[in-house]
């Protein structure tokens, strides 16, 4: 049934680094579309700079380019390549923008190369406003009136002629960048002028705020042969992003009419444009009678399909590959029943609610209000059989502390209802807080226009959380209230918080009410997503967890021949795709190793969350109390918690301690690592330097500290991932103001403070140890002085500037660690050194976020070892001969700030980067152009802006100045780096800083006016003073779309490459290419 | 949801389900079927199909969005498939006690209790699903909790349901230049709105008058619940008309009195098509439909006269999905064309049948 049988070699976009608006759902939707060109024995080349995700994983595509996913260097790789087809709809807007860029310069008929799917003028007519109206309206379907303007008069115009409220949009965006409500001209110009400079094209519309927003997945086939697959309904209502709501599937509030009223339109609207594949159309309805309005279509695989996917067991990109090709849905099988066709549409028996996490705290300044453009950086899935079942698990899923809708840490709300009005992340723990304070559901319908039905039930688990506390024991709550909270989704730990209130120790709360619930024989039960309702028999291992039910939906072996691996949980900044690697990894290996691979995770956007990955899927909670559910149920030979990150290291005790077999590295051993002191005590033992550090109760203590070390201090509370709540003091005011927060932060710990070396050198070591002995090993450094966090940082594997000494007293220090720990797994020491001085700063007895990197650099698997390593299974360490490589690999950070209004783009202690990209190349200058160049930056070929911070810092810019000059580039400097270069004799222009007003010119109008395409802003301190010149410098930067560098190494390294090598001397190879 | 009496759901072999009483209060017993459709269930319920069965709708949460206020057009009701209820009684999981919608003047609850129709959740319907999937569809009772179920349970499929749902009397709708027949054998209302839509004069007769003796130009044979070989009366009259020349059009039990008039078997399927995703083929093309069913008796093709053949058949399991004659104006789906509840792509069937009067 194929039509294009002369397909032997399709190229495929990925979507570059996760970020914003853009995460790890595209790595799911390729490494579909990759499987489903497998299947059909056609070559596959891939260009993906993300080197963290599955699809650039050996064996998946058949070639992989670690470059950016640009007009250049795709025509480069079509060039050397001759694919035969392109698929563009598989990598996010990014491989979108990139192939319509293709097709318009007309290098895909230069090269003979067929888009496979959904044709290109189709995704012009989606993605262009005024044609897409057009053609919307030839088939009389609403969408939503809209001018398209070119200028800031127009934009007005139109706004007075529509009536405010108003949305403005930019045309081409990723997920709603430079996009806003505005209720006045004022609002109004602002909001258009920043939309400009996304795009050309701006687009105001009249604002349906509080409409329903609903969407439809739709597949359509090249016969014409249509499907929906999925409907969602937004629990907020239009005005908030679709990323950024609460999103259930399928549709709650709408009747049969409704239902199939959008459904036909939807299908009608997929046949006008001429879809082959997949698609997306999203309305906003209105709440008070059938009247719709289209408000897009996205021709392209997106967040959306991959929640629906995952919603409904239905591989929608698979399925779109194949249509691609030329198969009709009448050809392809239903990858659950395996017998009856793909051409259908699931039938739920569960509702699944998607709860977008946020990770606004680790930004400063940051706006935190959420609206019509995307700010969250993650998602999760909970499944359930009520919604209120299934929204207590997402809440706790998200990972923000919350232990479901109720029985949470007191919050303070300072204005109720105004945050009601004005939806912030915390939107719906707000919700529960006027219900506690007694709003009605109408009030709280009548401020947020949430459809009442969602608030009722939000309501009902209000009223049982009510009854529970009215209990004065387990055994008065009885077994009906105790049945009715579990299948509301409540935790034990919330009913034990309820029933004792504070009076005994909290963490006994999960084991007593576990014990008493297992008593009354109040058990979760495991049923299966199997798309039809279990209307048809399948052999499907898509399984979650219910108290909505009274029977397991499979049998288990009790053979001791599973190994369940803990899952990372949400993507959030600090703990990303890396870990999804990390986790498929193992789970190929445990089931290469002869044992059946358990997935725990609840995370649509990853691979791991496939069920064809593992022998079985449990989508659900990384709970203590979830997790042993299943444990008692599988009964495994064992559990992973070291490849998931730190949700699953900080189970590890727990699990312990209920007799829960870890594989691998002890969880004495985790904790020995984790808990400072032990590790300290255990480095002083070693005779092991690490930076001084005290962890501290008062003032007076922490003075008296920093009185010995002296500033700056870094000062955290213990126990956090990824540095929350850090922060690098210089003196005394920044000490005492940050402690205030801090200590809001967490009242139960302690400050630890430690001093903090400035101009060190940040080293990683990477390895596998078995049994305490290192069997392999990947040593890298930072470009970046310590100081900016790791997960920030760019890093350099093999390490290009370290000294053998150095080297080799990492070597020994690390040796020693694994052998007083026992390690057996993958585990991760970061070094400072200076000079060669080396210190600890922290180790992890877990895969750290650049395994992947480092193994795909090394080709070498350190998870596949790992694994092995942890089952029990022979291996040999390495060769030493492995670590000799000819190339150098270069990991960069890609930061979202453009999407964080207000936010400081600046690097520090704490982490801010939403992805990464890894590039390879034949040298240092050649791997940073090329990473640099994958996370947006470009060649600069106007001018630059420069203030290059203090003293130190002017020196260490001096000699890339100089490049840049010789390069002939046009220079402009704020006053200080403008003298600094000129007695240097160094020539730039001087602008002035924005306090310096009346002076001209202006550092920000150089900014907006685009007379420069590239600006180093080195911030003097390390401290993040507020709304300084630095500040309002950097974000005019990120909002004006200028490429800024912060960091005096990264800039000069970026500089020293982009100066000694052009874009055409960048050599196109792949990843096997280099040996 | 407050906890309300605990009853119980018996089926013929003695598997209980525990859950909660919701609507009327009372016993009910009837064929137990399930239907995967995620919306609809003002439709399903007052769908005359349903008459003689208890219904398990295997999406768990249901009464959302209320029950809407009623209103006629044409003389047909614009929101319900019939004047009444017909399912005998209604298992679900969870039950949503406070519905949101700006149609809805009532709650399920109320209308159950005002059609005095009873209700059972709590109950774990997929497992009843997989029940009814593995063992097919079986006949059951719902009593309180501490009751014992006494057997056996009446079949419902043993009295002639087409019968006990069927108009007794002929009745006018619409206005146009076109007769059509309606043979009503448990018709939805939506069916009547299509043809009434499509400017057609629709004569409803009950299903055994013998309409050959009216004045028409297409006959229409309605859907209906139950067993297809209790209809030979009306298959009489239809043998007749078969003569003719004349446009004939049926859905669902139409199709299957259709098959039956044009010398097929028709068969008991193990637990039927109820749902909304249905897919169907239309034969030798590659043209695909999803559709919406409600059926648990099937049209043997293999058996169909020489002058006839299948026009769809369904995907997942291979089963008769309509039949035409090979030269006159005669064709059936086994689906349902005009939804209500469900997808809508086969309503074309409707334009298809009126361009032929």
């Amino acid at each position: 049934m194929k039509e294009n049988n002369k397909i032997s070699k399709v190229l495929i976009l990925g979507s570059g680094a996760l970020k914003i608006g853009e995460a790890g759902e595209f790595d799911y939707s390729g490494s579909q579309a990759l499987k489903a060109m497998k299947e059909e024995h056609i070559e596959t080349i891939l260009i993906n700079p993300n080197i963290a995700t599955v699809q650039t994983s050996e064996g998946i595509a058949d070639k992989i380019y670690f470059l950016p996913v640009t007009p250049y260097f795709v025509e480069k790789v079509i060039k050397k390549e001759n694919p035969q087809g392109i698929l563009l709809s598989f990598g996010g807007q990014t491989a979108l923008n990139c192939g319509v860029e293709l097709y318009k310069s007309g290098v895909l008929k230069k090269y003979g190369v067929d888009v496979l799917g959904t044709p290109v003028q189709a995704i012009m007519d989606t993605e262009d406003r005024e044609l897409f109206v057009k053609k919307l309206d030839e088939i009389d379907v609403k969408t939503i009136k809209s001018h398209a303007v070119e200028n800031a008069e127009d934009a007005l115009k139109a706004a007075n002629e529509l009536g405010y409220p108003v949305i403005v949009r930019a045309a081409y965006a990723l997920g709603g960048l430079g996009s806003g409500f505005c209720n006045n001209d004022d609002e109004l110009k602002k909001l258009v002028a920043k939309a400009f400079t996304f795009s050309p094209q701006v687009l105001v519309e009249k604002s349906l705020k509080g409409w329903k927003e609903i969407e439809y997945e739709v597949v359509r086939d090249r016969f014409d042969n249509c499907i929906t697959v999925c409907n969602m309904e937004n629990f907020d209502p239009l005005g908030i992003h679709t990323g950024e709501s609460i999103v259930v599937a399928p549709s709650q509030t709408l009747t049969n009419y409704e239902y199939y009223l959008l459904r036909e339109i939807a299908i009608k609207i997929v046949r006008h444009i001429g879809i082959v594949g997949e698609c997306n159309v999203q309305y906003a309805f209105d709440p008070q009678s059938e009247d719709y309005r289209v408000i897009e279509v996205n021709a392209r695989l997106s967040r959306s399909s991959a929640l629906a996917s995952k919603a409904t067991g239905y591989p929608l990109a698979f399925v779109a590959a194949k249509l691609g090709l030329g198969y009709g849905l009448f050809d392809l099988k239903n990858s659950v029943t395996k017998t009856t066709p793909a051409f259908f549409e699931p039938a739920l028996d569960y509702i699944v609610c998607k709860i977008p996490r946020w990770d606004l705290s680790k930004f400063h300044g940051v706006s935190r209000l959420i609206g019509s453009s995307m700010k969250s950086v993650g998602e999760v899935m909970a499944i359930g059989r009520s919604f209120e079942e299934a929204i207590q698990k997402g809440l706790r899923m998200i990972g923000r502390g919350a232990h479901g809708f109720v029985a949470n840490k007191e919050m303070h709300v300072d204005n109720i209802e105004k945050e009601l009005s004005e939806p912030t992340d915390s939107r719906i723990f707000v919700i529960a807080k006027a219900m506690e304070a007694g709003y009605t559901v109408d009030q709280i319908h009548a401020a947020t226009k949430i459809d009442r039905w969602f608030l009722d039930k939000l309501q009902n688990i209000c009223r049982i959380s009510k009854d529970i506390e009215k209990c004065g024991s387990l055994e008065e709550m009885g077994k009906d209230l105790l049945t009715t909270a579990k299948q509301c989704g409540f935790s034990d730990f919330q009913i034990g918080r309820l029933i004792f209130k504070d009076k005994e120790d909290p963490d006994t709360y999960t084991p007593i009410v576990r014990e008493y619930r297992k008593s009354l024989n109040v058990l979760p039960v495991v049923k299966q997503i199997d798309t039809l309702a279990a209307e048809f028999p399948a052999k499907t291992n898509y399984l979650y967890l219910t108290y909505n039910g009274t029977a397991h939906d499979i049998d288990y072996e009790k053979d001791k021949k599973s190994i369940i691996v803990i899952g990372s949980g949400a993507y959030r900044i600090g703990s990303s795709v890396e870990f999804d690697w990390c986790s498929v990894n193992c789970l190929k290996t445990i089931q290469n190793c002869g044992y059946r691979g358990i997935m725990i995770n609840y995370n649509p956007e990853t691979v791991s969350t496939d069920y064809d990955m593992c022998d079985r899927l449990y989508f659900d909670e990384l709970t203590f109390e979830r997790v042993m559910d299943i444990y008692d149920l599988e009964t495994p030979h064992g559990v992973v918690v070291s490849v998931g990150g730190q949700i699953p290291n900080n189970l590890a005790m727990r699990l312990n301690d209920a007799n829960v077999n870890i594989l691998g590295t002890s969880a004495k051993s985790i904790d020995n690592a984790e808990d400072r002191h032990k590790f300290s005590a255990m480095l002083d033992k070693l005779d092991i330097n690490q930076p001084r550090w005290s962890e501290l109760t008062t003032l007076d203590d922490i003075n008296k500290f920093v009185g010995k070390v002296g500033f700056p201090v870094l000062v955290r509370p213990s126990y956090v991932l990824s540095g929350a709540a850090m922060n690098v003091c210089s003196n005394d005011d920044e000490l005492k103001e940050f402690l205030q927060l801090a200590t809001e932060v967490s009242q139960k710990h302690p400050v630890v403070v430690s001093e903090f070396i400035q101009h060190a050198k940040e080293i990683e070591f990477d390895a596998v140890a078995c049994k305490g002995e290192i069997i392999a090993y990947a040593i890298s450094e930072h470009i970046e002085f310590a100081g900016v966090h790791s997960g920030d940082a760019t890093i350099q594997f093999p390490p290009q500037k370290l000294y053998v000494e150095t080297v080799r007293r990492i070597k020994k220090i690390s040796r020693k660690i694994a052998e007083a720990l026992k390690i057996s797994g993958p585990f991760n020491i970061q070094f400072m050194a200076k000079e060669n001085d080396i210190l600890v700063i922290e180790c992890n007895l877990r895969a750290s976020r650049s395994f992947p990197f480092v193994s795909k650099v090394l080709k070498v698997n350190l998870i596949e070892l790992a694994t092995k390593v942890m089952i029990g299974e022979p291996v040999k360490p390495l060769d030493k001969s492995a670590f000799d490589l000819d190339y150098v690999g270069i990991k960069a950070s890609q930061f979202s700030f453009s999407r964080l209004l207000k936010a400081d783009p600046v690097l520090g202690v704490d982490m801010a980067s939403t992805g990464e990209v890894g590039c390879i190349g034949d040298d240092t200058a050649e791997a940073i152009l090329k990473s640099m160049l994958s996370v947006g930056y470009s060649i600069p070929k106007k001018g630059i802006l420069l203030s290059t911070g203090d003293g130190k810092q002017k020196a260490e810019m001096l000699d890339a100045c100089s490049e840049l000059a010789k390069k002939g580039y046009k220079l402009y400097a704020t006053g200080g780096t403008f003298r600094y270069l000129k007695d240097n004799n160094i020539e730039t222009t001087e602008v002035y800083w924005p306090d310096e007003a009346g002076k001209s010119p202006q550092a920000i109008d150089l900014i907006k006016n685009k007379e420069i395409d590239m600006v180093v802003n080195i911030p003097k301190n390390l401290s993040k003073s507020e709304l300084d010149n630095g500040y309002k410098v950097r974000r005019a930067s990120v909002d004006f779309n200028i490429q800024l560098l912060t960091n005096t190494r990264l800039a000069s390294a970026f500089i020293n490459a982009f100066c000694s090598l052009d874009q055409d001397d960048i050599q196109i190879k792949s990843w096997d290419q280099y040996k | 949801m407050k906890q309300s009496d605990k009853i119980k759901l018996v089926l013929e072999n003695g598997l209980e389900f525990q859950g909660y009483s919701f609507g009327y209060r009372s016993e009910a017993d009837g064929e137990v079927v399930f239907n995967t459709a995620m919306v609809g269930y003002p439709e399903s319920l007052t769908d005359p199909s349903y008459s003689g069965q208890i219904l398990c709708i295997t999406y768990p949460i249901i009464g959302n969005y209320g029950i809407p206020g009623d209103k006629l057009e044409n003389g047909v009701s614009k929101v319900f498939e019939s004047e009444k209820i017909h399912v005998r009684a209604l298992v679900i999981s969870y039950y949503s006690e406070d519905y949101s919608h700006w149609d809805s003047v009532m709650s399920l609850d109320s209308w159950l209790k005002e059609h005095k129709i009873p209700g059972i959740y709590g109950v774990d319907t997929r497992e009843l699903t997989k029940v009814l999937r593995e063992k097919g569809a079986m006949l059951g009772r719902i009593i309180p909790a501490d009751k014992e179920c006494v057997l056996p349970i009446p079949d419902p499929n043993l009295d002639n349901q087409v019968a006990i749902t069927s108009c007794k009397e002929v009745v006018r709708y619409g206005s146009g230049k076109k007769k059509v027949v309606l043979v009503d054998c448990g018709v939805k209302n939506n069916i009547l709105r299509c043809l009434i839509r499509r400017n057609v004069e629709v004569i409803r007769v009950p299903w055994n008058y013998d309409f050959n003796q009216l004045d028409w130009d297409g006959l229409f044979i309605s859907n209906g619940p139950g067993n297809p070989a209790l209809c030979d009366e009306a298959v009489e009259h239809l043998k007749v008309a078969l003569q003719g020349d004349k446009p004939v059009f049926g859905i669902c039990m139409g199709n299957q009195l259709m098959a039956r008039a044009a010398g097929a078997k028709t068969f008991k399927l193990k637990y039927g098509h109820r749902s909304h995703n249905q897919p169907v083929r239309l034969i030798g093309t590659e043209k695909c439909f999803i559709t919406s069913q409600n059926h648990g008796f099937a049209v043997d093709d293999s058996t169909l006269g020489a002058d006839w053949e299948p026009l769809f058949v369904n995907m997942n399991d291979g089963t008769n999905e309509g039949i035409k004659h090979k030269t006159k104006p005669f064709f059936s789906a086994q689906f349902h064309p005009e939804a209500t509840s469900g997808p809508t792509d086969t309503e074309f069937l409707f334009d298809k049948f009126v361009n032929l009067l």
